[in-house]
Protein backbone atom coordinates (compact mmCIF):
# COMPACT_ATOMS: atom_id res chain seq x y z
CA UNK A 1 0.00 0.00 0.00
CA UNK A 2 1.81 3.55 -1.15
CA UNK A 3 2.32 5.45 1.56
CA UNK A 4 0.47 8.92 1.85
CA UNK A 5 1.93 11.58 0.17
CA UNK A 6 3.44 14.55 2.29
CA UNK A 7 1.33 17.64 3.81
CA UNK A 8 3.18 20.23 2.32
CA UNK A 9 3.41 24.00 3.69
CA UNK A 10 0.79 25.22 1.63
CA UNK A 11 -1.58 22.11 1.81
CA UNK A 12 -2.01 23.21 5.67
CA UNK A 13 -2.82 26.93 4.83
CA UNK A 14 -5.58 25.80 2.67
CA UNK A 15 -6.45 23.24 5.69
CA UNK A 16 -6.11 25.95 8.44
CA UNK A 17 -8.66 27.97 6.54
CA UNK A 18 -11.38 26.23 6.09
CA UNK A 19 -14.20 25.71 9.14
CA UNK A 20 -13.60 23.56 11.89
CA UNK A 21 -16.22 21.40 10.54
CA UNK A 22 -14.24 20.34 7.51
CA UNK A 23 -15.19 22.50 4.55
CA UNK A 24 -16.71 19.53 3.03
CA UNK A 25 -18.94 18.08 6.06
CA UNK A 26 -20.67 21.05 6.63
CA UNK A 27 -21.70 22.56 3.49
CA UNK A 28 -25.26 22.98 4.87
CA UNK A 29 -24.08 26.17 7.26
CA UNK A 30 -23.07 27.90 4.31
CA UNK A 31 -25.99 27.53 2.56
CA UNK A 32 -28.29 28.40 5.80
CA UNK A 33 -25.66 30.27 7.78
CA UNK A 34 -28.07 33.86 7.97
CA UNK A 35 -31.23 32.63 8.15
CA UNK A 36 -29.90 30.05 10.83
CA UNK A 37 -28.19 32.93 12.38
CA UNK A 38 -31.20 34.99 12.38
CA UNK A 39 -33.55 32.19 13.88
CA UNK A 40 -30.94 31.35 16.19
CA UNK A 41 -30.76 34.35 17.55
CA UNK A 42 -34.61 35.02 17.98
CA UNK A 43 -34.79 31.55 19.84
CA UNK A 44 -32.37 32.20 22.27
CA UNK A 45 -33.30 36.05 22.55
CA UNK A 46 -36.80 34.72 23.93
CA UNK A 47 -35.84 32.61 26.14
CA UNK A 48 -33.09 34.73 27.69
CA UNK A 49 -35.18 38.03 28.24
CA UNK A 50 -38.11 36.39 29.65
CA UNK A 51 -35.56 34.15 31.77
CA UNK A 52 -33.98 37.31 33.17
CA UNK A 53 -37.73 38.92 33.57
CA UNK A 54 -38.92 35.73 35.71
CA UNK A 55 -35.46 35.96 37.76
CA UNK A 56 -36.96 39.45 38.82
CA UNK A 57 -39.98 37.65 40.77
CA UNK A 58 -36.66 35.94 42.64
CA UNK A 59 -37.40 37.19 46.78
CA UNK A 60 -40.77 39.00 45.57
CA UNK A 61 -43.07 36.00 44.52
CA UNK A 62 -46.64 35.65 46.68
CA UNK A 63 -44.76 32.73 48.71
CA UNK A 64 -41.42 30.66 48.59
CA UNK A 65 -42.81 27.97 46.94
CA UNK A 66 -43.73 30.08 44.03
CA UNK A 67 -40.47 31.67 44.10
CA UNK A 68 -38.85 28.45 43.58
CA UNK A 69 -41.63 27.69 40.81
CA UNK A 70 -40.08 30.98 38.86
CA UNK A 71 -36.82 30.77 39.57
CA UNK A 72 -36.99 26.99 38.18
CA UNK A 73 -38.74 28.36 35.05
CA UNK A 74 -36.24 31.61 34.87
CA UNK A 75 -33.20 28.71 35.20
CA UNK A 76 -34.42 26.30 32.29
CA UNK A 77 -35.13 29.19 29.93
CA UNK A 78 -31.44 30.69 30.47
CA UNK A 79 -30.31 27.35 30.00
CA UNK A 80 -31.72 26.86 26.79
CA UNK A 81 -30.79 30.31 25.53
CA UNK A 82 -26.98 29.20 26.12
CA UNK A 83 -27.54 26.67 24.21
CA UNK A 84 -29.24 28.78 20.75
CA UNK A 85 -26.60 31.35 21.29
CA UNK A 86 -23.53 29.39 21.60
CA UNK A 87 -24.80 27.87 18.48
CA UNK A 88 -25.83 31.09 16.61
CA UNK A 89 -22.44 31.95 17.81
CA UNK A 90 -20.53 28.61 16.09
CA UNK A 91 -23.15 29.03 13.11
CA UNK A 92 -22.16 33.14 12.80
CA UNK A 93 -18.38 32.00 12.40
CA UNK A 94 -17.00 35.37 14.51
CA UNK A 95 -15.46 34.13 17.11
CA UNK A 96 -19.21 35.48 19.36
CA UNK A 97 -19.95 32.69 22.06
CA UNK A 98 -23.16 32.90 23.91
CA UNK A 99 -22.21 35.27 26.30
CA UNK A 100 -21.21 37.87 24.13
CA UNK A 101 -24.33 37.64 22.09
CA UNK A 102 -26.17 37.93 25.48
CA UNK A 103 -24.13 40.37 26.86
CA UNK A 104 -22.44 42.53 24.28
CA UNK A 105 -25.54 43.28 22.35
CA UNK A 106 -27.43 46.54 22.22
CA UNK A 107 -31.20 46.77 22.07
CA UNK A 108 -31.57 47.08 18.51
CA UNK A 109 -30.07 44.00 18.03
CA UNK A 110 -32.24 41.83 19.97
CA UNK A 111 -34.58 39.59 18.20
CA UNK A 112 -37.11 38.46 20.92
CA UNK A 113 -40.69 38.98 20.72
CA UNK A 114 -42.21 41.63 22.05
CA UNK A 115 -44.06 39.33 24.88
CA UNK A 116 -41.06 37.89 26.51
CA UNK A 117 -40.04 41.35 27.64
CA UNK A 118 -43.23 42.80 28.88
CA UNK A 119 -43.17 43.92 32.75
CA UNK A 120 -44.22 41.00 35.27
CA UNK A 121 -46.72 43.52 36.94
CA UNK A 122 -48.64 41.28 39.39
CA UNK A 123 -48.76 37.44 39.18
CA UNK A 124 -51.47 36.91 37.31
CA UNK A 125 -50.10 39.01 34.29
CA UNK A 126 -46.95 37.10 34.85
CA UNK A 127 -48.71 33.86 34.45
CA UNK A 128 -51.03 35.03 31.54
CA UNK A 129 -47.71 35.64 29.71
CA UNK A 130 -46.06 32.72 30.96
CA UNK A 131 -49.08 30.53 29.75
CA UNK A 132 -49.61 32.32 26.16
CA UNK A 133 -45.29 32.05 25.68
CA UNK A 134 -45.00 28.65 27.12
CA UNK A 135 -47.77 27.51 24.87
CA UNK A 136 -46.31 28.56 21.66
CA UNK A 137 -42.99 27.35 22.64
CA UNK A 138 -44.16 23.99 23.20
CA UNK A 139 -45.76 23.33 19.71
CA UNK A 140 -42.73 25.29 18.12
CA UNK A 141 -40.50 22.91 20.23
CA UNK A 142 -42.10 19.71 19.50
CA UNK A 143 -41.79 21.00 15.66
CA UNK A 144 -38.28 21.82 15.83
CA UNK A 145 -37.38 18.38 17.23
CA UNK A 146 -37.82 17.34 13.87
CA UNK A 147 -35.66 20.08 12.23
CA UNK A 148 -33.35 19.40 8.87
CA UNK A 149 -30.66 21.00 11.20
CA UNK A 150 -29.58 17.76 13.98
CA UNK A 151 -28.13 20.42 16.37
CA UNK A 152 -31.64 22.58 16.65
CA UNK A 153 -33.45 19.30 17.22
CA UNK A 154 -30.86 18.33 19.70
CA UNK A 155 -31.59 21.37 21.73
CA UNK A 156 -35.30 21.17 21.24
CA UNK A 157 -36.04 17.53 21.95
CA UNK A 158 -34.37 18.16 25.13
CA UNK A 159 -35.56 21.68 26.26
CA UNK A 160 -39.28 20.69 24.67
CA UNK A 161 -39.80 18.39 28.21
CA UNK A 162 -39.31 21.95 30.18
CA UNK A 163 -41.62 24.00 28.63
CA UNK A 164 -44.00 21.04 28.74
CA UNK A 165 -44.09 21.32 32.52
CA UNK A 166 -43.93 25.78 32.24
CA UNK A 167 -47.33 25.32 30.30
CA UNK A 168 -48.65 22.94 32.56
CA UNK A 169 -48.47 25.18 35.86
CA UNK A 170 -48.82 28.77 33.70
CA UNK A 171 -52.31 26.46 32.92
CA UNK A 172 -52.82 25.43 36.43
CA UNK A 173 -52.41 28.84 37.76
CA UNK A 174 -54.44 30.77 34.81
CA UNK A 175 -57.41 28.29 35.33
CA UNK A 176 -57.22 28.78 39.30
CA UNK A 177 -56.91 32.66 39.37
CA UNK A 178 -59.36 32.43 36.82
CA UNK A 179 -61.49 30.37 38.44
CA UNK A 180 -61.07 31.88 41.95
CA UNK A 181 -62.29 35.30 43.89
CA UNK A 182 -63.41 38.48 42.21
CA UNK A 183 -60.55 39.63 42.53
CA UNK A 184 -57.89 36.92 41.07
CA UNK A 185 -60.66 36.74 38.20
CA UNK A 186 -60.41 40.29 37.95
CA UNK A 187 -56.73 40.57 37.68
CA UNK A 188 -56.14 37.45 35.48
CA UNK A 189 -58.50 38.87 32.96
CA UNK A 190 -56.40 42.16 32.98
CA UNK A 191 -53.33 40.10 32.82
CA UNK A 192 -54.53 38.55 29.65
CA UNK A 193 -55.74 41.62 28.07
CA UNK A 194 -52.56 43.31 28.72
CA UNK A 195 -50.14 40.64 26.59
CA UNK A 196 -53.03 39.75 24.36
CA UNK A 197 -51.58 41.64 21.45
CA UNK A 198 -48.60 40.49 21.19
CA UNK A 199 -49.58 36.48 20.47
CA UNK A 200 -49.99 37.43 16.79
CA UNK A 201 -46.38 38.34 16.46
CA UNK A 202 -45.30 34.77 17.81
CA UNK A 203 -47.27 33.45 14.41
CA UNK A 204 -45.53 36.30 12.33
CA UNK A 205 -44.12 34.99 8.98
CA UNK A 206 -41.72 37.61 7.83
CA UNK A 207 -38.90 37.23 5.28
CA UNK A 208 -36.93 35.42 6.91
CA UNK A 209 -39.38 33.01 8.89
CA UNK A 210 -40.32 32.28 5.29
CA UNK A 211 -37.27 31.20 4.32
CA UNK A 212 -36.50 29.22 6.90
CA UNK A 213 -39.55 27.20 6.51
CA UNK A 214 -38.69 26.89 3.12
CA UNK A 215 -35.24 25.26 4.49
CA UNK A 216 -36.80 22.91 6.56
CA UNK A 217 -35.65 24.92 9.66
CA UNK A 218 -38.70 26.48 10.97
CA UNK A 219 -42.44 24.89 10.91
CA UNK A 220 -45.63 25.50 9.60
CA UNK A 221 -47.00 28.69 12.07
CA UNK A 222 -50.61 28.18 10.51
CA UNK A 223 -50.28 25.15 11.49
CA UNK A 224 -48.19 26.10 15.04
CA UNK A 225 -51.89 28.48 15.16
CA UNK A 226 -54.39 25.64 15.26
CA UNK A 227 -52.91 23.88 18.00
CA UNK A 228 -52.36 26.82 19.64
CA UNK A 229 -55.55 27.98 19.79
CA UNK A 230 -57.09 24.93 20.36
CA UNK A 231 -54.95 24.50 23.40
CA UNK A 232 -55.87 28.18 24.87
CA UNK A 233 -59.41 27.87 24.24
CA UNK A 234 -59.47 24.98 26.34
CA UNK A 235 -57.48 26.65 28.97
CA UNK A 236 -59.93 29.45 29.78
CA UNK A 237 -63.22 27.49 29.24
CA UNK A 238 -61.50 25.87 32.85
CA UNK A 239 -61.00 29.14 33.58
CA UNK A 240 -64.27 30.22 33.13
CA UNK A 241 -62.77 33.13 31.24
CA UNK A 242 -63.86 34.70 27.82
CA UNK A 243 -60.64 35.34 25.73
CA UNK A 244 -59.98 39.12 24.99
CA UNK A 245 -61.34 41.13 22.90
CA UNK A 246 -59.55 41.21 19.56
CA UNK A 247 -56.55 43.74 20.12
CA UNK A 248 -54.77 45.64 17.33
CA UNK A 249 -51.38 43.44 17.28
CA UNK A 250 -47.92 45.07 17.79
CA UNK A 251 -45.40 43.86 16.03
CA UNK A 252 -41.46 44.68 15.09
CA UNK A 253 -39.49 42.70 17.90
CA UNK A 254 -38.60 40.69 15.49
CA UNK A 255 -36.81 43.09 13.59
CA UNK A 256 -35.13 44.62 16.74
CA UNK A 257 -38.17 47.44 17.22
CA UNK A 258 -39.15 46.97 20.80
CA UNK A 259 -40.79 48.54 23.54
CA UNK A 260 -39.37 50.40 26.05
CA UNK A 261 -39.82 47.99 28.82
CA UNK A 262 -36.40 45.80 27.45
CA UNK A 263 -33.67 48.55 27.17
CA UNK A 264 -34.29 48.67 30.98
CA UNK A 265 -33.89 44.93 31.58
CA UNK A 266 -31.03 44.54 28.81
CA UNK A 267 -29.35 47.72 31.26
CA UNK A 268 -29.87 45.36 34.57
CA UNK A 269 -28.37 42.08 32.77
CA UNK A 270 -26.14 43.53 30.99
CA UNK A 271 -24.29 46.18 33.73
CA UNK A 272 -21.75 43.79 35.67
CA UNK A 273 -20.08 42.15 32.07
CA UNK A 274 -19.79 45.18 30.93
CA UNK A 275 -18.39 47.26 33.83
CA UNK A 276 -16.17 44.08 34.85
CA UNK A 277 -15.12 42.28 31.78
CA UNK A 278 -13.28 39.64 32.39
CA UNK A 279 -15.47 38.71 36.40
CA UNK A 280 -14.72 35.31 37.06
CA UNK A 281 -16.77 33.59 39.36
CA UNK B 1 -50.79 34.60 51.34
CA UNK B 2 -49.48 31.62 51.87
CA UNK B 3 -50.06 31.50 55.68
CA UNK B 4 -53.98 31.03 53.72
CA UNK B 5 -52.91 28.14 52.23
CA UNK B 6 -52.97 24.41 53.69
CA UNK B 7 -49.78 22.55 54.22
CA UNK B 8 -48.88 19.42 52.85
CA UNK B 9 -46.27 16.99 53.77
CA UNK B 10 -43.87 16.02 50.71
CA UNK B 11 -42.86 12.42 50.25
CA UNK B 12 -39.90 11.33 47.24
CA UNK B 13 -39.08 7.78 46.25
CA UNK B 14 -34.95 8.87 45.12
CA UNK B 15 -35.46 5.86 43.10
CA UNK B 16 -37.17 2.97 41.85
CA UNK B 17 -37.04 0.20 44.43
CA UNK B 18 -36.93 2.45 47.13
CA UNK B 19 -39.24 3.56 49.30
CA UNK B 20 -40.48 6.88 49.61
CA UNK B 21 -39.25 9.16 52.26
CA UNK B 22 -40.41 12.16 54.18
CA UNK B 23 -38.77 15.03 52.98
CA UNK B 24 -40.14 18.03 54.28
CA UNK B 25 -43.33 20.08 53.32
CA UNK B 26 -45.04 22.90 51.07
CA UNK B 27 -48.14 25.22 51.03
CA UNK B 28 -50.35 25.05 48.18
CA UNK B 29 -54.35 25.56 47.78
CA UNK B 30 -54.60 22.29 46.38
CA UNK B 31 -53.11 19.10 45.85
CA UNK B 32 -52.30 19.75 42.17
CA UNK B 33 -50.46 22.95 42.90
CA UNK B 34 -49.02 20.95 45.80
CA UNK B 35 -47.32 18.47 43.94
CA UNK B 36 -46.20 20.78 41.58
CA UNK B 37 -44.35 23.46 44.07
CA UNK B 38 -42.87 20.07 45.74
CA UNK B 39 -41.63 19.59 42.64
CA UNK B 40 -40.19 22.37 42.49
CA UNK B 41 -39.33 22.31 46.14
CA UNK B 42 -37.89 19.12 46.36
CA UNK B 43 -36.66 17.44 43.19
CA UNK B 44 -34.74 20.13 41.05
CA UNK B 45 -31.32 18.78 42.04
CA UNK B 46 -32.62 14.79 40.23
CA UNK B 47 -33.70 13.88 44.11
CA UNK B 48 -36.23 11.60 42.99
CA UNK B 49 -38.75 9.74 40.51
CA UNK B 50 -42.18 9.76 42.20
CA UNK B 51 -43.28 11.91 44.38
CA UNK B 52 -45.79 11.78 47.01
CA UNK B 53 -48.23 14.56 49.11
CA UNK B 54 -50.27 14.15 51.90
CA UNK B 55 -52.07 17.23 53.23
CA UNK B 56 -50.41 17.13 56.77
CA UNK B 57 -54.11 17.78 58.65
CA UNK B 58 -54.09 13.95 57.72
CA UNK B 59 -51.27 12.69 59.45
CA UNK B 60 -51.97 11.10 62.54
CA UNK B 61 -49.08 12.16 65.05
CA UNK B 62 -48.38 10.39 68.73
CA UNK B 63 -48.53 12.66 71.65
CA UNK B 64 -45.18 13.84 72.73
CA UNK B 65 -46.96 13.83 76.23
CA UNK B 66 -47.39 9.97 75.88
CA UNK B 67 -43.58 9.31 75.01
CA UNK B 68 -42.91 7.52 78.16
CA UNK B 69 -45.41 4.64 77.54
CA UNK B 70 -45.23 5.32 73.71
CA UNK B 71 -41.35 4.43 72.87
CA UNK B 72 -39.41 3.70 76.50
CA UNK B 73 -40.45 0.37 76.96
CA UNK B 74 -38.73 -0.65 73.65
CA UNK B 75 -35.22 0.52 75.06
CA UNK B 76 -34.35 -2.67 76.58
CA UNK B 77 -35.56 -4.96 74.46
CA UNK B 78 -31.96 -5.23 71.94
CA UNK B 79 -33.46 -9.23 70.64
CA UNK B 80 -35.27 -7.07 68.85
CA UNK B 81 -33.06 -5.72 66.48
CA UNK B 82 -32.05 -8.42 63.39
CA UNK B 83 -28.22 -7.78 63.57
CA UNK B 84 -27.83 -11.20 64.95
CA UNK B 85 -29.30 -12.46 61.67
CA UNK B 86 -26.19 -12.76 59.04
CA UNK B 87 -27.53 -10.80 55.44
CA UNK B 88 -26.27 -11.83 52.20
CA UNK B 89 -24.18 -9.92 50.67
CA UNK B 90 -26.18 -9.29 47.44
CA UNK B 91 -29.51 -8.71 49.40
CA UNK B 92 -28.98 -5.01 48.88
CA UNK B 93 -31.28 -1.80 51.01
CA UNK B 94 -31.97 -3.60 54.43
Amino acid sequence: MPSLPPIRPEDEEVALKTRPGGAFDAPVDEEHRATLFEMLLRLGDDSLILGQRLGEWCGHAPSVEVDLSLANIALDLIGQATHFLNLAGEIEGRGRDGDALAFHRDVLDFRNCLLVEQPNGDFAQTMARQLLFSAWQKRLFDQLAASSDERVAAIAAKAVKEVAYHEELAAEWVIRLGDGTDESRARMADGLDWMWRFVPELFELDEAAADANGRGLWPDVDLLRTGYDARLQTVLAEATLDAPKPQRPILGGRRGHHSEHLGHLIAVMQFLPRTYPDAVW
Amino acid sequence: MSKDWPLWEVFVRSKGGMAHRHVGSVHAPDAEIALRHARDTYTRRMEGVSLWVVPSASIIASDPRDDAQMFDPAEDKIYRHPTFYNIPDDVKHI
